[in-house]
């Protein structure tokens, strides 16, 4: 095992502070801030306005769930419930403005429920393009994230040029660049990255200001790539589920002392969400739009032409895992779903599986630990 | 408003036709697969069966053969085979029914189900119809077409929303065209329209009937059911005159004030679907209380047809576009809490009861934010109860019989007070 990156310890606090220093630090100065709930949202735009992006991931189990509790039922999956207690107790005050998408029923909704009780900010719904096959579907989401644009520009009384635009879109470009770097070395050499840093400096992107962070991913890869740890007799997998609702940071830790190796996950999606470059020229809002059509990550909140198990199973061949790991959150109806047909490929093909549930309140982990252990005894010892 | 109809209006007129309509749609997809006749699965809300109707298909509604599973006592055992599958316990029961019913060889108590040639998933005010077809492809290798229907996200529907829509159903009829070899026919399409935009009319007179003293009919427990065809087999003579007949049967209880309960006590608006497995009993918790429902949403998610939805034969894909965007469910919070303080108020409701299922969170998910402010801002008593629209293990009887008896007895005693003030 590698020492401990010093500044991952330092992130991870930042990104278990329910009290958003951040954001608050920012509306300080005088700026604005936009927060976004998972999975993926264009938040190049919210930059190119001068604002500060934010993305929302819940409380992580930070806060105790009181106000939300009369508001959203309890089958309702944690990251709705205590995203709204966050609201309801103030520790969004900082932010003036939201953007949900259409991942699922509960956050659509939740959108609506966040308008209502939150009535001095805004709040912006996107539909993206489910139907990613169509050849409609590039032009409908450029007028999508352009209606996005007027929302933002109102809110800032602001003009956004084309120029502001193709100059943040650079920026995103630049720092998505270096997030594929950093799991690229995971995925090849996860002995030098374990999957729990990757993350904390994944998701870190979602809190600072965007040139602060390619700064620090620059600092850190070199750092990363100079590390001596050797590779060990671990187990290599890939752990999906995890696109919006966190699992809990100790969870993670846990999978990893159990003995894997995580080669990729879907943790903190929306920050790695438009797999390849987009077009450097033209209109920076169909470069988006044509990126997230043609380009999107694999999850279970967007439609794909071509059938998810297929990718499930090309991804763990590539990969060369001995297994997968569903870690899928309580009540998240899309992991759930996913998860009968890709179990089933996964047999078919003699990859062994496992599957964990967790919630943002967790606190025992040794129950989750345990049978991720016993799932590595059988598959490397059995 | 008098007719000279009433005695010549068989009772239970509507139900008995529907049964016979249904009948025979069940007969003719028994024989579907076997005779060659196209099969597409659709989803209610915002359906497209007007444009597959074009193509000789016959239409499977998923969501229609779960509800019947649930009122013929089937569907636990459906959502268990289900959730031996791998589903879990907490996902929704209509798609577990549905996957339990395919398990067992497709035999439902209304005969044997056909395989889909086509899985049209118009997406409309549900995102889990999205993971259900996916699962159904998985299962049965079919073709499968997503049509994405945007949510209505503003105030009202944008002409943006309205070309994507268009442009996706023109690529659904290439595909059409290319699987059933039939050369798609405007004309035709806009005839089967006339006949849904008739249906429609019709049945938007029969839901205003329920503003009459007493109503004549029930606006939930009984619209639901009438509400079939115009949601299933829209676009035919059959379900014109079906809403002919049932027009008529409701205008002579009308005529006769005779309405679902002996004595009409309380009006209710009904938000949320209905516990399909426990449907008698549910009706009975409210109609021992002399309470009707005036109005309710669940009898809109195929269309709000009462807020001026229709099809339109002289713009037949840009209506099938606004029609399959404006189900209840895909309206955003504030429209469906807004169309609910209307209901209240154009129907001359006492009261809201919400019926919050862990099924559908499409439904349920705001709605316990709404009746707060119902309750403290506009002053619309209003009880909110949980069970589920699919599975059987959630409805806890003695408790929701407290809840529901205790708020009409506070209902009653408002009454009360409210005289002597």
């Amino acid at each position: 095992m590698s020492a401990p990156l010093g500044r991952v310890e330092d992130l991870r606090s930042l990104v278990e502070d329910v009290t958003f220093p951040r954001a608050r630090e920012w509306k300080e100065g005088g700026g604005k801030v936009v927060g976004s709930f998972p999975v993926y949202a264009p938040m190049e735009l919210v930059h190119a306005a001068g604002m500060l992006p934010v993305h929302l991931f819940g409380a992580g189990g930070g806060v105790e769930i009181e106000a939300a509790d009369s508001r959203i039922q309890s089958f309702v999956c944690s990251i709705t419930r205590s995203t709204l207690e966050l609201g309801l107790r103030g520790n969004l005050d900082a932010f003036d403005g939201f953007v949900f998408t259409n991942i699922c029923d509960v956050a659509r909704n939740l959108s609506g429920v966040f308008a209502r009780n939150f009535r001095g900010k805004t709040v912006e719904y996107l539909h993206l393009p489910q139907n990613v096959g169509s050849g409609a579907a590039v032009d409908y989401m450029t007028g999508e994230l352009r209606r996005l644009l007027a929302t933002l520009e109102r809110m800032g009384g602001v003009n956004i040029s084309n120029d502001a635009l193709a100059q943040s879109l650079r920026a995103f470009e630049e720092n998505r660049a270096l997030v594929r770097d950093l799991h690229e070395i995971r995925s090849k050499a996860p002995w030098l990255l374990p999957a729990s840093e990757a993350y904390v400096l994944t998701r870190a992107g979602g809190l600072l200001p965007k040139e602060e962070h390619t700064r620090l991913l620059r600092e850190t890869l070199a750092e990363i790539r100079s590390r001596s740890s050797r590779s060990m007799d671990k187990m290599r997998i890939l752990l999906l589920g995890s696109f919006c609702e966190q699992p809990p940071f100790a969870l993670l830790r846990a999978m990893e002392d159990a003995g894997c190796y995580v080669l990729d996950d879907d943790l903190a999606l929306g920050l790695r969400f438009l797999d390849r470059p987009l077009a450097a020229n033209g209109d920076p809002l169909r470069a988006i739009a044509e990126g997230f059509v043609h380009g999107a990550a694999m999850s279970s909140v967007c439609h794909t032409v071509r059938p998810k198990t297929e990718w499930l199973l090309q991804r763990a061949r590539e990969l060369q895992v001995d297994g997968v790991l569903f870690c899928t959150a309580k009540f998240c109806e899309p992991a759930l779903y996913d998860y009968v047909p890709y179990k089933e490929v996964l047999e078919k093909a003699d990859i062994p599986h496992l599957h964990v549930e967790f919630e943002e309140k967790m606190t025992a982990f040794e129950h989750a630990k345990t049978q991720v252990e016993t799932f590595v005894e059988s598959v490397m010892f059995g | 408003m008098a007719t000279t109809t009433q005695t010549t209006v068989p009772p239970d007129l509507g139900k008995t036709m529907q049964r016979d309509m249904l009948a025979k749609y069940y007969g003719a997809l028994e024989t579907a697969n076997a005779d060659g006749v196209p099969v597409a699965y659709l989803f209610i809300p915002g359906n497209i069966v007007e444009l597959t109707q074009c193509f000789g298909f016959l239409p499977v509604y998923p969501e229609i053969n779960a509800l019947q599973c649930g009122i013929k006592k089937v569907a636990g055992e459906n959502i268990i085979r289900a959730e031996d599958l791998g589903y879990s316990a907490d996902v929704c029961g209509y798609v577990k029914n549905d996957i339990g019913l395919m398990l067992k060889d497709r035999q439902s108590p209304f005969g044997r189900l056909p395989t889909p040639d086509l899985l049209v998933c118009n997406y409309s005010g549900c995102n889990t119809f999205i993971k259900w077809f996916e699962a159904l492809a998985h299962f049965y290798g079919s073709e499968f077409f997503l049509l994405d229907i945007p949510y209505i996200r503003e105030s009202e529907i944008s002409p943006g929303d309205v070309a994507y829509v268009v442009a996706q159903l023109k690529e659904l009829i290439a595909r059409c065209e290319a699987r059933t070899g039939v050369t798609f026919s405007e004309a035709r399409l806009r005839e089967i329209l006339g006949y849904s935009r008739e249906a429609e009319d019709l049945w938007v007179e029969i839901l205003h009937l329920a503003r009459e003293r007493p109503s004549p009919f029930d606006s939930y427990f009984e619209a639901v059911f009438y509400m079939a065809p115009v949601n299933m087999l829209r676009g035919t003579p059959e379900s014109v005159e079906y809403y002919r007949q049932v027009l008529r049967e409701m205008r002579a209880r009308t005529d006769e004030r005779r309405g679902p309960v002996p004595e009409e006590k309380f009006r209710v608006v009904i938000e949320g679907p209905p516990a399909w497995p426990h449907f008698r009993a549910f009706w009975e918790l409210f109609k021992r209380w002399g309470a009707v429902a005036v109005a309710s949403t669940y009898s809109k998610v195929g269309g709000l047809y009462d807020q001026g939805v229709r099809h339109d034969p002289s713009r037949p894909l840009e209506s099938i576009a606004e029609y399959a965007m404006n189900g209840y469910t895909n309206w955003n919070l504030a429209k469906r809490a807004d169309l609910l303080r209307r209901y209240v108020e154009e129907y001359e409701a006492d009261a809201l009861v919400i019926h919050s299922v862990k099924s559908c969170r499409s439904f349920s998910v705001g709605q316990a934010d709404f009746r707060e402010s119902f309750v403290n801002e506009l002053g619309i008593p209003t009880l909110m109860i949980e069970s589920d629209l699919a599975d059987p293990r959630y409805f806890q009887e003695a408790q929701l019989r407290n809840r529901i008896d205790a708020f009409f007895e506070s209902l009653t005693q408002r009454r009360l007070t409210g005289a002597t003030a």
